[in-house]
């Protein structure tokens, strides 16, 4: 659309411009990576080893497939390292001895008929001796079968503050509990996939469903055993991702790509719905024993955090996320001692991995629990439990790291009592249980919240390592083209970045463009994770686009004040004096930002995210189902940036987070999945996903020492909504049912047996 | 044995051979170049894969395209109207009701469907409606806001 010459003056920023990945995404124009016309492709499938540990020691192709025109790949043909690269080198490519899964694979096949290759995949058989595996995460770590590095051990640490033991042996009251929550699927809707050209004399070039190119660019970079400029990622339109895009991507480019250079072809490998459940990873089963000491008014004097999760088979991303899990386990609460012990044990799972709270939702699930518990024992409504324990700005938190957010809790914990009227609703249902016990109805209503935070951003000094970078360049007709690794997968990422870039510039939309990340196109900005685009890398895009002014208003080109073409104007003179109008900002950390990765003691996250969510639910105490009737989240996320798509990610994140409070129940057997498929692994519908009222609070943000962190004062958004969402839907439970429900999903099944013991 | 099929897909005729065992999911995205119908599951569990024939929403996973001769197959690509997007089209884009996109189509038609049935849904008619239709995005509210948004606009144009 042509937009008028003139100049603008209404910063972009808290408005809600129509999506600029809008159009596409609703004609069908939009390229997935199945989408791409590939000419002369050949189709790619994987043998997997289907026993959970074992060794190799043979393999049989058996007749009935022309296997002379089958391309067969394995690890032998692996040019460079045989393995995944990430935070270690654990995890092979293609097994070819030790088998630690049963999703492991071990051969890749590819031919140009579907059916051809589908068949040989079938007549593959891997011969495997046995070996014992382990599958609970506390035989892991307290049993004698060895199935990871000495002890089994991926990743242990502990956080400590005060004394704990002493203020365990005054205290008047100790609360004890249990707390677990089982995998979840991603389920993001189009399953995984990638295409792959790849040869010695071309290098390797892939095209695929993904969040963070340029870990896919160094796991290639390895395997082949190639520099780096011979791999080229390029990013399609990718329809979802939730952390499940973040790593297992580099395992199906890796495949693909060693298809291709064996056989000269270009390879598409395309999971289906059962094989991408089955095989990718999925959120940590996690185990968290919490002890806590009270006064008798309810104030935390003590608490002892034992978390622990199933990393599964390798080390893939466990330690990040454990450190996140232990780094949110004390919520926002004061207290003066805590330990936190932490530990990752490796199983015979596939290796569990990234989804979106990344270990987060875990511990604050065990947390909000506690509390609850905390408060039915002591006597107390749980809101004003949760209100005499706040932390409040200037007070330390569990690694010492001092509150420099401007954040009211109590305030924040009110307005979400206003909005919800929660108070009267608590009272009317508890009123409505009893009549409802004393008639014999079935019907108990309930309401219930937690409240909680979210670090934005990677932990403790994961940005000052990946000083991550943004490049922006104009045009000499005034284009200004954002480049950063960061990808789209549903968050709005180009329009978000378009509206920094405008606040800045002054430009309208039609004169940004954000160029699709592409490796040789775009420095690396990191991963699209850790609800750091916006925060992190959004302020990257400001300072470029602040050094891009500078650039041409030094050079006298560009006035105070300017129109578009007097922009355009700009970059052409420039251009023709033969400058360069392509600028670069990296991260750097703020000063006062500190972190010992060894001790776990400082500044884990720069600033915080800080939400109130309340839940009401109807629970049938005939079908033991479980309702949720309508939600309130209140948030203070920092500035918004564009309302609409924000209130997208706290709607979606919340359904999800339903999801895992009540349906998602992932049934393992000998390590496998097997419910892998939609028929009878439940995600929500749009029948179970109640209303839902969003509200963001910035006002602390505005005037608030953490505003510099993020672009005009923007915090992390995308995680927040699955940490709080299942304990608020289940303290709704426990006030409807009286149960002190303290495992997830809590399946119908699951309170059924929970009121069966409890009669 | 492929089989000639000649399959009527947004009002244009289209002349094919294939095997008599593809579903329409298939020979719309492999054989027709029609990629806008997507696949999530294959068995008629997500809805991604949704197309009208002659009107009704159907799973084209679950169709065998040699059923679906001589209907009116309408997908995604044929919902704009020439350069004009479809007013249902208009409210999703405005409305963040596609956040990563990719059951966008199959929802589109499975509403366009509900709208012609039904051009004031109640809301929870429009949940009723979406529900074999699976988002894990947007956790459908802004999808039936957009829903609803569309159906204003089809009625003021009905007038």
């Amino acid at each position: 659309m042509k937009q008028p010459d003139v100049l603008q003056q209404e910063s972009p920023i808290g408005q809600s411009p129509p999506r600029k990945e809008g159009a596409a995404k609703v004609t069908g124009k939009a390229v997935y990576v199945d989408d791409l016309p590939v000419a002369g492709a050949i189709y790619g499938a994987t043998v997997r080893s289907k026993v959970a540990r074992g060794r190799l020691v043979g393999i049989t192709y058996h007749p009935g497939v022309p296997w002379e025109d089958i391309s067969v790949v394995t690890a032998a043909d692996i040019p460079g390292k045989n393995t995944i690269a990430l935070i270690e080198h654990d995890q092979p490519c293609l097994a070819d001895q030790r088998i630690n899964h049963p999703e492991e694979a071990v051969v890749l096949l590819a031919h140009p008929d579907r059916e051809v290759v589908e068949k040989a995949r079938r007549l593959v058989e891997l011969h495997i001796d046995p070996l014992p595996p382990v599958f609970d995460l506390d035989e892991s770590l307290d049993g004698d079968v060895r199935v990871w590095g000495k002890d089994n051990v991926i990743k242990a640490f502990s956080i400590d503050k005060g004394d704990v033991a002493q203020a365990f042996a005054s205290a008047e009251v100790i609360v004890e509990g249990d707390y677990a929550t089982g995998a979840q699927e991603q389920l993001y809707i189009e399953p995984q996939g990638m295409v792959a050209l790849a040869s010695p004399k071309h290098g390797i070039t892939v095209w695929g469903s993904l969040q963070c190119p340029y870990y896919i660019h160094d796991a290639l970079a390895t395997l082949f055993g190639v520099a780096k400029e011979r791999v080229r990622i390029i990013q399609c339109e990718t329809g979802g991702g939730f952390g499940g895009k973040e790593e297992y991507p580099s395992m199906i480019a890796a495949h693909a790509a060693l298809l291709a250079w064996k056989s000269r072809r270009p390879v598409k490998l395309i999971y289906d719905r059962h094989e991408d459940m089955l095989a990718t990873t999925k959120r940590h089963p996690s185990r968290t024993r919490i002890r806590s000491a009270h006064d008798r008014d309810g104030k935390l004097l003590a608490l002892d955090v034992d978390f622990r999760l199933d990393g599964g088979a390798y080390m893939t991303l466990s330690p990040v996320v454990l450190s996140r899990g232990g780094l949110h386990a004390s919520g926002p609460y004061h207290c003066e001692n805590i330990r936190v012990q932490a530990r990752a044990a490796a199983t015979n799972h596939p290796p569990h991995g990234a989804f979106r709270g990344f270990g987060a939702p875990q511990s604050v699930f065990a947390m909000e629990r506690h509390l609850d518990k905390v408060a039915e024992q002591l006597g107390i409504e749980p809101v004003e439990l949760r209100r005499r324990n706040f932390l409040q700005p200037g007070q330390k938190m569990a690694t010492g790291q001092v509150l420099r957010d401007s954040i009211d809790l109590p305030q924040l914990l009110d307005r979400a009592l206003t909005m919800s009227d929660y108070l009267r609703r608590r009272e009317e249902f508890s009123r409505h249980n009893e009549e409802a016990a004393a008639s014999g109805s079935s019907l108990r209503k309930g309401i219930g919240l937690a409240s909680f935070m979210h670090g934005a951003g990677f932990t403790g000094s994961g940005e000052r390592y990946l000083a991550s970078i943004v490049a922006v360049d104009a045009t000499p007709q005034g284009m200004v083209r954002i480049r950063a690794s960061s990808t789209e997968i549903g968050q709005g990422k180009d329009t978000v970045f378009t509206q920094i870039a405008q606040d800045v510039l002054g430009l309208p939309s039609s004169m940004i463009e954000v160029i699709r990340p592409d490796t040789a196109e775009v420095p690396n900005s990191g991963p699209t994770v850790a609800s750091r685009t916006v925060m992190v890398v959004g302020k990257l895009v400001q300072r470029a686009c602040q050094e891009l002014r500078r650039k041409l208003s030094e050079g006298g080109l560009l006035g105070e004040s300017y129109t578009p073409t007097e922009f355009a104007t700009a970059c052409g003179i420039f251009h023709q004096m033969g400058g360069s109008l392509r600028v670069e900002s990296q991260y750097q950390q703020p000063s006062g930002i500190e972190w010992d990765d060894k001790k776990y003691r400082g500044d884990a996250y720069a600033t915080y995210a800080w939400a109130v969510y309340v839940a009401e639910v109807t629970v049938d105490l005939v079908t033991y189902e479980t309702r949720v009737d309508r939600f309130w989240a209140l948030q203070d996320a920092g500035r918004i940036i564009h309302p609409v798509l924000a209130a997208g990610q706290i709607e979606g994140g919340v359904a999800q987070g339903v999801g895992f409070a009540l349906y998602e129940k992932v049934v393992w057997q000998s390590g496998r999945m097997q419910n892998a498929q939609m028929t009878n692994y439940i995600m929500p519908t749009s029948l179970d996903v109640p209303d839902i009222f969003v509200e963001f609070d910035d006002r602390a943000t505005r005037t608030g020492a953490d505003a510099p962190h993020g672009p005009r004062g923007a915090k992390g958004i995308g995680e927040l909504p699955l940490d709080g969402s299942a304990p608020a839907v289940i303290s709704a439970v426990h006030h409807a049912t009286g149960l002190m429900i303290s495992a997830i999903p809590m399946t119908p099944e699951d309170l059924l047996q929970a009121l069966e013991t409890a009669r | 044995m492929k089989q000639p099929i000649s399959l009527i897909v947004n009002g244009e005729r289209y002349d094919t051979l294939c095997q008599p065992n593809l579903t329409l999911l298939e020979v719309l995205r492999e054989n027709l170049q029609l990629t806008g119908t997507k696949h999530g599951c294959e068995l008629g569990e997500c809805g991604a894969c949704a197309v009208l024939l002659d009107g009704e929403p159907v799973l084209s996973c679950l169709v065998l395209a040699m059923e679906c001769a001589g209907q009116q197959i309408t997908t995604v690509e044929g919902l704009a109207r020439g350069a004009e997007l479809h007013p249902l089209q208009a409210a999703f884009a405005d409305h963040g009701a596609a956040q990563c996109g990719y059951c966008t189509p199959g929802i589109l038609l499975t509403a366009k469907a509900l709208l012609e049935r039904n051009p004031c849904p109640s809301r929870s008619e429009v949940r009723e409606a979406l529900s074999g239709n699976l988002c894990r995005c947007t956790g459908y509210l802004q999808i039936l806001d957009a829903v609803d948004a569309a159906a204003q606009v089809l009625r003021e144009e009905q007038r």
